[in-house]
Order: C-alpha cells, then structure tokens, then sequence
C-alpha cells in the first residue's frame, strides 16, 4: 500500500496536547508524521493526497462500553453492524460489554469475539469478560486466561456486583494480572424497582424512583476496596454529583480509580422522558439538571476521564412497551461525537479535553493502542467537520436498532471519514 | 367558536387523566354526569346517545367494580359493550399491550378502557389506535373517573368543591386514585391535605399540591371531606409498614379519629376496602359515609366521559383531538 497524506488538516491530538493546523503522513497502517512542521517536508512519491481544508483530524474515537447483540440478539445488533454505527461515527476502537448470550466469560467466547470482529468489522473490537461466570456473581472467571485470550478488561456489564468479599477478591485477584476491573455501581436493593431518577417527576409519573444513593453508596463501598486492594478501579458510567465527589476524593488519596460518563449523562436530564418516552428509560437513569452540570464539570476538570457511547441497542419488541416494562438503554455510537461537540460549541469544555475523553485516556485506562497521531502510532483518525450542522435521522442511522435519545437532535460537527489502520473504512 | 350552539364540546379525543384538563372541562363532565344520574334512576335506564357505537373493555388488571361501571355506563348510552378481561392470563404484563391493541383496533371499536397495571400503558395505546381511550387505572400514575366521581360525590354533599378541605389518607406513594384527585381538587380550588406515614408518600410530595401530615388527629382537623385510600396487603412485605394492627391504630380511620373532622365531613373510600384496615366498619357503614353513593356516582360520570368523548358533534365539526 501506498502513502496517504491529509493536507489542510487541524491536527488535534491530545496525547501531545497539540491542535496546530498542519499535515499527516500514512505509511502502510501507520502514521509517519504529523504536525505543523509536516507541511515543508514534501510528499511521498505516488502519494494518495486529501486536502482536509481545514477540517479536524481526531485520533479514532475509542469508546468503552458497547453492548452488542452477537452472539445472541443479532436482530438487535451484530459486530459487523456495530462496527459500521462506530466507523460512521469517527469510533475506531470500541469495547464490548459481555452481556451476550453466552456470556463473554470464557476464553471460548474471546476468541469467538476476536475472530467475528476480524472476519466482519470494519473497526477494532475489543472484548471486556465477565467478572463472574455467567454474571451471576458468584464464581470468579480465568481472569488470567480472559487477559491473555485478548480481553482487556473484566467487568459486570449492566449488572452490579452485591458481593463485597467477591469484589474484594476479583479486584486483588485482578491485580496480579495488571487488569482493569470496570464496574456499575447500583445497590442491590436501595431503589432496585426503581426505572427513573427518584423524585418529583417520577412521583407524578406514578414511576418508581431510583435515588442517588443507590449509586453513590456501593461506590463509596468500592473506593473502600479500591484503596484496600490498591487495584486498578474503573466506575463505568457514574451519573450524579455525588458520585463525582466520591471520585475526585479517590484520586486525591492516590487510589488507582478512574472514571467515565455517558454522553447521555452529559446531555440530557429526566424531563427528557416527557409522558413515558421509552427512549429515555436508561440504567443509571437520567437526573436532574444540576446532577447534568455536575457532570459536565466533573469532565472539564479531570474528575471523570472518559466519555462512553454506553450504546445498548434494543428494539421494538424490548422498547415499545409501557415505561416500567420497557428494557433500559439506548444506541450511541453515531451520536457520541455529535452530542459531545454541544459541550465544545457551547464552550462548557475544551475540545482537546473532549477529544482527549474519547481516545487517548480510554486507550490509556484499557491499555490499547490507539488514541494518538504521534508518528509511529497506529493509522487510526477520522477527519471531522467541526462546523457542519446536521439533523440526526433515525433512517440513517446504521445500528441494527434505532432506539436513539437525539432522533431529530440538531448537532454541529460531523464526521466526513474514518481511517482504521490507514484504509478508508467510512466517507460521508 | 362553535361554544355557543355547543355547551358540551369537550375539546379531547381521549381521557388519559384528569392532567391536561382545564376546571372547564372538570366542570363541564360533572354537569353532564349530574343529567346522567336520572337515567340510572328511572325504570328504563337507557338512552340511545352511542347507539351502533362499539366500547370495548380492556382490562389487564382484574377489577369487577371498575369494569362493570363502566360496561353500565355503556350499555345505558346504548352502546354495544364488549369485555376483555387480560387479567387472569399467564401473559406477562405489558407483553401483549401492543398486539391486543392493534388487533382490537381493527374491530374498529370507537371507544377503549383500558385498565393495565403499569404506568404510562393507556398513554401508549393512544398513540397506537383509532379511536378514544379512556384511563381506567394505569399504575400508580391515573385513574381520572375515579377523581371525577370523587369530586361529583363531594359537590352533591356539599353544593361545592372550591375552599372545601379534604384529607386523603393512607398509601399515597401507590395509589393512581391519590394523584388524580390531587391534582383535579387543586383544579377546582380546594384545600387538599395527605395524611401519610412518610414511606408511603412519593418524593416531592410537599411540591405536589398538597398540605402534608404524618397523623391523623393533626390531618383531619377540620377537614369537610375524609378520602381513605386502600392498603395493599403485599404493603407489609415491602417493609412499607410493620403490621396491620400496628398501620390501624394509626392510620385507620374509627370513630375516635373521624371526631377530630368537622361534625358534618363526609367519608369516602375508592373500594375495594380492607374494613379493619385502613377503615372501621362502623364508619364505613357509619351516617357519615358516602361510599354507597361514590359506587352510584362512577355509572354517570363514565356515561358522562363516554358522551362527550364520542359526542357525534365532534366528528362534524372537525375538532382536532
């Protein structure tokens, strides 16, 4: 394969805290240079040239919590369709959670997800096993030989580990191996009935609410731990103030935690749900305004490190259903940059801190390679409009499901191309 | 405005609760009710108002009262009544609520009660159907005909609603009856208290439109109007409250504590009722007690919902739902 080189481009790469206008140079699946000193080096003979006009190169998005129907519920969603939702949304690396059915809690089921990934999508699947087997949270899963089939990190998916001895002993044990255990804070039974945020709204409703301390209490549990086994921690979507505080104090004491949010949690609050949008039914579910905000800052300031899709694709038969009866969740993956973009335009948070949330802090957390334009790095980028306006539609949207919170939402920015491993795999 | 040759335009397709309505509309459905009750009253109780229309009863929850009010209400406008009870099936809830729905829908009823145990479920089936909805109980969310006949009862005893003080008292966090009637009360002007031990309030209550109180002495004080609200048994288990003895001695109305209302306060209870629960029998049964009329009151205000929502004038002129 020949070189590729982006003219034009607005490089912004948070592994090197750089947003210069310059140029970058692809050789095979690798980026050779980029910067602004690029641009008087001259181009490889037989070069492929993009001019970018100016437009946004971005490290591929990476984005760590995906759900995805295969195996399982491939009407839902299969790797190969996320992984088209992902390309088109400048998402070049994605996590897999491993609610599927089968669990993703053997190594059987690792490679089943690599090779599916390799033979079918068009971007980097990662798979996250179960913590416990069958996430019914009793038996520790082969952590060893999980990490050493390919997963990259251990984690409960949707579900909450109750068991403090087991957390306990999965994060100890996990240590050994250097593994990230990622988890959902949600008590197991404080506010377990409840399908929206706790509170006026909810009692009007005629819903039952979950309060915020359902969250907050098993996370203050699991910084306890955290500190005791001195593990690698993650809280996979935290989505109140509270809990930000319970974060910030964690890294202020030197504990090895990190944290990330939904872009859901980033944009939108409870009075989204309307009468009963079933859309808008999210596990943990959607606050209140100033829980939102808290959010935001806890972004801008470092407190949580990433930004996840938390894409769940679901569809008709799980969602057109009354409101308490309707599954949680929603699809993200062509959204994410879109909604996170609001928060850049809006001038809430700096763009290379956006950018920075969505690549290279998951690629550091996960300890994936991506999440750079530094050369030597792997080709992974997509060129971005940061200024086109676009109207979400859901017809176009090329997940399998379309359960989207931001049908109809109006962004500004857009991805035109993605690149994984030098080669074109989206044009707008 | 065509309001001058049509007093009675009710400008909704559907009943889905008593949020949406103006104290217009609340007052318009009362009058009519109160024309309705005749009609019960007489040898031939039957007009012809919604002859050839098609009601159908969609009940998911099991309610004998409920729904053979509303089958009377029907049959006494003359229209054809059909009843499906979901209830007892091993259908899981909510499962089938779309696909009944749609099938019901292309019988071409003109009128759907629904009654479903989960809120937001006759919102739902609104969106899906063609013809009117009425909310006959979803969840902990609704019951409209309930407030209605609640408010009709109360303005018959009273000769009004507005300035009138009226305790509700009991399981509020569970009960549709509670909110509609809060809400529908605030609507006309009353001074609405809940008498509650704080786990069976909702979040937010002191927002909701209502005085709050933890007893009954303080709660009744004064009150013109005692409104029990039925306690689930299964409440127990939920560690909601301890024990039935325990839940009468201080939320159970008797005597002693019914002496703390105003002499002439009238007292209600949606039914069915847990006698030795959350009411004595003796005041249930008591001169005070209008529950009897509360049962008669639901026939006309369902008549009275039916006939405006299926008012033939409507459909003549155009008015959008």
């Amino acid at each position: 394969m020949s070189a590729t080189v982006l003219q034009n481009a607005r490089i912004v790469d948070p592994s090197r805290n750089l947003d210069e206008l310059g140029t970058l140079i692809i050789r095979q699946d690798k980026i050779v240079a980029s910067g602004a000193d690029v641009r008087n080096q001259g181009v490889p003979e037989g070069a492929t040239i993009i001019d970018c006009q100016g437009k946004a190169v971005l490290p591929g998005l990476v984005d760590a919590r995906v759900f995805i129907g295969e195996p399982g519920a491939e009407h839902r969603e299969t790797i190969a369709s996320a992984s088209h939702a992902a390309a088109a949304g400048g998402v070049t690396s994605m996590i897999m959670m491993p609610d599927t059915d089968p669990v993703i809690d053997n190594v059987a089921l690792v490679e089943f997800v690599m090779r599916t990934a390799r033979d079918t999508a068009v971007v980097n699947v990662y798979p996250a096993a179960a913590v416990t087997k069958g996430l019914l949270g009793e038996e520790m899963t082969e952590i060893g030989l999980l990490r050493e089939a390919g997963a990259v990190a251990i984690t409960e998916g949707r579900n909450s580990i109750a068991n403090t001895q087991l957390m306990r002993r999965a994060l100890t044990y996990a240590r050994d191996f250097g593994v990230v255990l990622a988890h959902e804070a949600q008590d197991a039974h404080l506010g377990i009935t409840g399908v929206m945020n706790e509170g006026l709204y909810a009692s009007w409703l005629g819903l039952s609410g979950t309060p915020r301390e359902a969250e907050v209490i098993p996370l203050e549990r699991d910084m306890r731990l955290a500190a005791l086994t001195q593990a690698a921690y993650h809280a996979a979507q935290i989505s109140t103030g509270m809990s930000a505080e319970v974060i910030s104090r964690a890294k202020h004491n030197g504990l090895n935690v990190t944290a990330g949010v939904s872009i859901n949690h980033l944009s939108l609050n409870e009075n989204d749900i309307g009468e009963f949008r079933t859309f808008f039914r999210l596990q943990p579910p959607l606050r209140l305004e100033e829980d939102r905000l808290a959010m935001v800052e806890a972004l801008r300031d470092g407190t949580i490190d990433i930004i996840v899709s938390a894409h769940d694709p679901q569809d008709v038969d799980t969602k057109r259903l009354p409101f308490a009866d309707a599954a949680a969740g929603a699809i993200g993956l062509e959204t994410l940059l879109g909604a996170a973009l609001r928060l850049y335009h809006n001038g809430d948070v700096p763009l290379l801190r956006i950018v920075e949330a969505m690549s290279s802090a998951p690629a550091r957390i996960f300890g994936l390679d991506a999440g750079s334009l530094r050369p030597g790095s792997k080709a992974d980028m997509t060129i971005v409009d940061l200024d086109e306006p676009w109207v979400v539609n859901e017809e176009d949207l090329r997940s399998r499901s379309k359960n989207s919170c931001f049908e109809g939402a109006r962004f500004q920015g857009r991805v035109v191309q993605t690149f994984v491993a030098g080669k074109s795999v989206f044009t707008i | 405005m065509t309001s001058e040759t049509s007093p009675l335009l009710f400008p909704h397709r559907h009943l889905l609760g008593i949020k949406g309505l103006s104290p217009q509309d609340i007052v318009q459905l009362l009058d009519l009710a109160e024309s309705e009750i005749a009609v019960s009253r007489q040898s031939e109780k039957k007009k012809a108002t919604l002859r050839g229309r098609t009601q159908i009863n969609l009940f998911f929850e099991a309610s004998t009262r409920t729904q053979s009010s509303f089958e009377l209400a029907g049959k006494r406008l003359g229209a054809d009544v059909m009843n499906m009870s979901v209830g007892n099936s091993s259908v899981k809830k909510g499962e089938t609520l779309i696909d009944t729905a749609m099938t019901l829908n292309a019988m071409r009823p003109d009128i759907l009660i629904i009654r479903h145990g989960s809120a937001g479920a006759a919102a739902l089936l609104a969106q899906k159907v063609g013809c009117s909805v009425v909310n006959a109980g979803d969840g902990a969310h609704e019951h409209p005909t309930q407030a209605l006949l609640d408010a009709l009862t109360i303005r018959r005893a009273k000769g009004k609603v507005e300035r009138l003080t009226v305790a509700i008292c009991g399981d509020v966090l569970h009960s549709r009856v509670a909110r509609s009637n809060i809400i529908l009360l605030n609507a006309l002007g009353a001074r609405v208290r809940v008498v509650a031990p704080s786990t069976l309030l909702p979040a937010g209550i002191s927002h909701m439109g209502a005085e709050v109180f933890h007893k009954m002495e303080d709660g009744l004080k004064d009150a013109d109007v005692v409104m029990m609200l039925r306690l689930q048994r299964e409440r127990m288990a939920g560690s909601f409250v301890p024990s039935v003895r325990e839940y009468f001695r201080y939320h159970g109305l008797d005597r002693e504590k019914l002496k703390y209302a105003k002499p002439d306060a009238i007292v209600m209870h949606p039914g069915p009722m847990n006698r030795g629960v959350e009411i004595a029998s003796d005041v249930a049964d008591g001169v005070q007690s209008v529950i009897q009329e509360q049962v008669e009151m639901g026939v006309a205000v369902r008549m009275a919902v039916m006939e405006a929502l299926l008012d033939p004038r409507r459909n003549a002129e155009g008015v959008a739902g």
